[in-house]
């Protein structure tokens, strides 16, 4: 049956911009009899300076993570990436460092919110009504560091009164990639277009994301660009459906 | 050849150039997408995984006996007839295939597509004493007719429609052309058989070198490579010295390999494999026979982290997955290896001060590994090769910038003041819930997307003002 308690990471993204994430994922653990906890000394997983090649810098905050869920049995975060961060690159992070050993006990107890929903405590429908077309937008740190795609589906399927439509390459990028998005902001723009048109296509009213990055890149962006598929956290999706959080659009 | 004032300038410059032809991503996605679609559909059926291991392994074992199995293709080739020149630099394979050249007294030489010719610009050598080449890849053949260098590895000229290339042929060769591929093909054959039969010299790449036999194979689809290699009196094959497979046995695995994975097909239209030069009593095939092995600081990435880059195959399935190079096209990337395997490669061959950014032209998202049928971590070693270039260059607004965030980040009570702050500043910029345009360096976001503000309470906040407790 899994874990019943479980520490909270919510991740920066969603602690500074979209705390409602944040409520949902609470809510949703709750709801299914999970006990959350949020550790108040977490920030961030330190990613941007590492994605940038600052390992020093990223080990400096990473280190305040690895503290914050020293006593967690099992780590949950409604985001893939920041789980793969943690779960894939801290082990190398912190490697021949004295805290090696707690890296790795957090990488394998780290997951990402539709993973230990589906997976660690065997729930593949959260049920539910939601009226609507949504697309699923696989992110890619989910999908290929972590092995996510069936899972968050899986749970939209549940969900009564929803249609669930698969754009032409769902496993794309989005464009959001960190720092590359201010880095090549251009390019990070001509991917989003892509990816809003190819979500557009299939007439979905809602394009559902397991990463506020993606989220946050694709939204602000389909704000310029006048799309119709509105970007939304899954997260905020299925509480919807559950009637647990009242949900705000994420632009 | 791309003008030299262009070739090293930054990628984001080039990218926006590219950028400005809307087009190019129609065109470069239509193309590349139906190769991966392709890709898929030739795996599916095969347990891809395992294949993909095995031919990791082989590329591995290869690569830790090189200088065996270099020796013994350099010997067996050698007793067959063949001359084999290891040329440690770029100018040094140049100046060996220059002379000989000029030994035969050669005015034309016939081309199959190579991309280590490109790594070392011997056409605009050649060119520069007089000869002539004659590209006799069609795809090579247009961008060399159109002053371009290739966009793609295995698809030259992947970034342009059929009727920029019809018109770019008949403008240069003064007829009329319709946009159809059978007609176009039909002309250049024309043009190119007759390079074929007056060439005093072919010059070609290789797909895999085989150890045990001192054989060369190459892979083609159009039949110019076996054109090449035998009608000339004169073959020289220039490869990359990682372009070798210890047998025939590996080859059986990688050759198909680089065909599904190139094109999504099982097999290629074409597979040249060249023993040596002609024998007596053979009736066709070359008198002379000349391959170059080519370092040019291929040794040095062996002594590396990033080694197994050289266990590319070049079969440009990382192009076609490459959400940025599907965007941008080769050319953004100037350099002669575009793509993720470019952006590693390329700071490797030419150093971090020419090519430092090119591993930051990814968003890391990972498809290229993923594709890879020799298990190459591409997306980890642009990651990696992210943290040399910073160490290398220590880029001082960087360091200083994660410094600060790293300062104010690893400590929740800096986090939340960083965090009141920025609603503080945020409403200089917000209006009604959006961020339009921001100062720098946020301003690059708001360049093309709004930004999220600094919610009015963050998490932390609403889990203590009772969220813990259950409430919302």
């Amino acid at each position: 049956m899994g874990p019943r308690r479980v520490s909270l990471f919510v991740t920066c993204l969603v602690d500074l911009l979209y705390p409602e994430v944040g409520e949902a994922t609470v809510a949703l653990l709750r709801d299914l009899d999970v006990e959350v906890d949020f550790p108040p000394s977490q920030t961030c997983c330190g990613q941007p300076a590492f994605n940038s090649g600052f390992e020093g810098d990223a080990r400096r905050v990473a280190a305040g993570l690895l503290d914050a869920m020293e006593q967690a049995e099992a780590v949950v975060s409604p985001s893939g990436s920041c789980t793969a961060m943690v779960r894939s690159y801290y082990p190398h992070l912190f490697h021949g460092t004295a805290d090696e050993s707690r890296a790795r006990a957090l990488s394998a107890k780290t997951f990402e919110l539709s993973e230990f929903v589906v997976g660690e405590l065997g729930v593949e429908s959260l049920g539910g009504a939601w009226e609507g077309r949504v697309t699923y937008h696989d992110s890619c740190h989910g999908l290929r560091e972590l092995g996510l795609s069936g899972q968050g589906r899986s749970l939209l399927r549940g969900i009564e009164r929803l249609e669930l439509v698969e754009m032409a390459w769902p496993d794309r990028c989005c464009g959001f990639g960190g720092t590359f998005s201010l880095r090549l902001p251009d390019v990070a723009s001509a991917m989003a277009d892509e990816k809003m048109a190819q979500a557009d296509a299939t007439g979905a009213d809602v394009m559902v994301t397991g990463d506020s990055g993606c989220l946050m890149h694709l939204a602000g962006r389909a704000n310029r660009s006048g799309s119709k598929a509105r970007p939304m956290h899954l997260a905020m999706l299925l509480a919807e459906a559950r009637g647990l959080a009242p949900v705000k659009p994420a632009r | 050849m791309t003008p030299e004032a262009e070739v090293y300038r930054r990628f984001e410059d080039r990218a926006a150039k590219q950028l400005r032809k809307t087009q190019l991503p129609l065109i470069l996605g239509k193309a590349t997408d139906s190769r991966e679609v392709r890709r898929r559909e030739t795996f599916a059926g095969f347990d891809l995984p395992a294949l993909r291991d095995a031919a990791e392994a082989v590329r591995a074992h290869t690569m830790a006996n090189l200088d065996t199995y270099l020796d013994r293709f350099a010997e067996r080739a050698e007793a067959k007839g063949t001359k084999v020149f290891f040329a440690a630099t770029g100018p040094e394979a140049v100046d060996y295939i220059r002379k000989v050249v000029a030994d035969r007294g050669a005015r034309l030489v016939a081309k199959g597509k190579s991309m280590a010719a490109e790594e070392i610009e011997l056409n605009p050598a050649l060119e520069a004493d007089g000869v002539q080449v004659v590209e006799t890849d069609l795809g090579e053949h247009i961008v060399q007719v159109g002053h371009e260098p290739p966009s793609h590895i295995t698809a030259p000229a992947v970034h342009m429609t059929r009727r920029d290339i019809a018109q770019l042929l008949a403008g240069h060769y003064g007829r009329t052309l319709p946009p159809e591929p059978e007609a176009l093909t039909a002309f250049a054959r024309g043009v190119l058989r007759e390079a074929f039969l007056r060439a005093e010299v072919g010059i070609s790449g290789v797909n895999f070198a085989v150890a045990e036999t001192g054989s060369l194979s190459l892979v083609t689809n159009e039949g110019n490579g076996r054109m090449v290699t035998s009608l000339p009196p004169v073959h020289v094959a220039i490869m990359g010295m990682e372009r070798i497979v210890p047998s025939f046995r590996e080859l059986e695995l990688l050759y198909p390999m680089l065909v599904a994975s190139a094109i999504g097909r099982a097999v290629s239209t074409y597979l040249s494999l060249i023993n040596g030069p002609r024998l007596p009593g053979e009736i066709d095939g070359p008198d002379e026979l000349h391959v170059v092995v080519l370092d040019n600081g291929r040794s040095r990435i062996l002594g590396g982290e990033f080694r197994s880059i050289l266990h590319c195959i070049r079969c440009g399935a990382c192009q076609n997955v490459c959400p940025v190079y599907r965007q941008v096209g080769g050319h953004a990337y100037g350099a002669v290896y575009a793509g993720p395997v470019g952006a590693v490669l390329t700071p490797l061959l030419v150093g971090f001060e020419k090519a430092g950014d090119l591993p930051h032209a990814s968003s890391l998202c990972g498809a290229c590994t993923e594709v890879c049928p020799v298990k190459i971590p591409l997306h980890e070693h642009l990651l990696g090769l992210r943290r040399e270039v910073a160490k290398a260059q220590r880029p001082t607004g960087e360091v200083l910038m994660f410094r600060t965030w790293a300062m104010a980040w690893r400590k929740p009570g800096r986090f939340l003041l960083f965090a009141r702050l920025s609603r503080l500043g945020q409403r200089l910029f917000a209006r009604r819930g959006r961020i339009r345009k921001a100062p720098f360096p946020l301003s690059r976001w708001t360049k093309g997307r709004d930004m999220s503000p600094v919610a009015g309470r963050t998490f932390r906040e609403r889990w203590r003002r009772g969220l813990r407790k259950g409430g919302a």
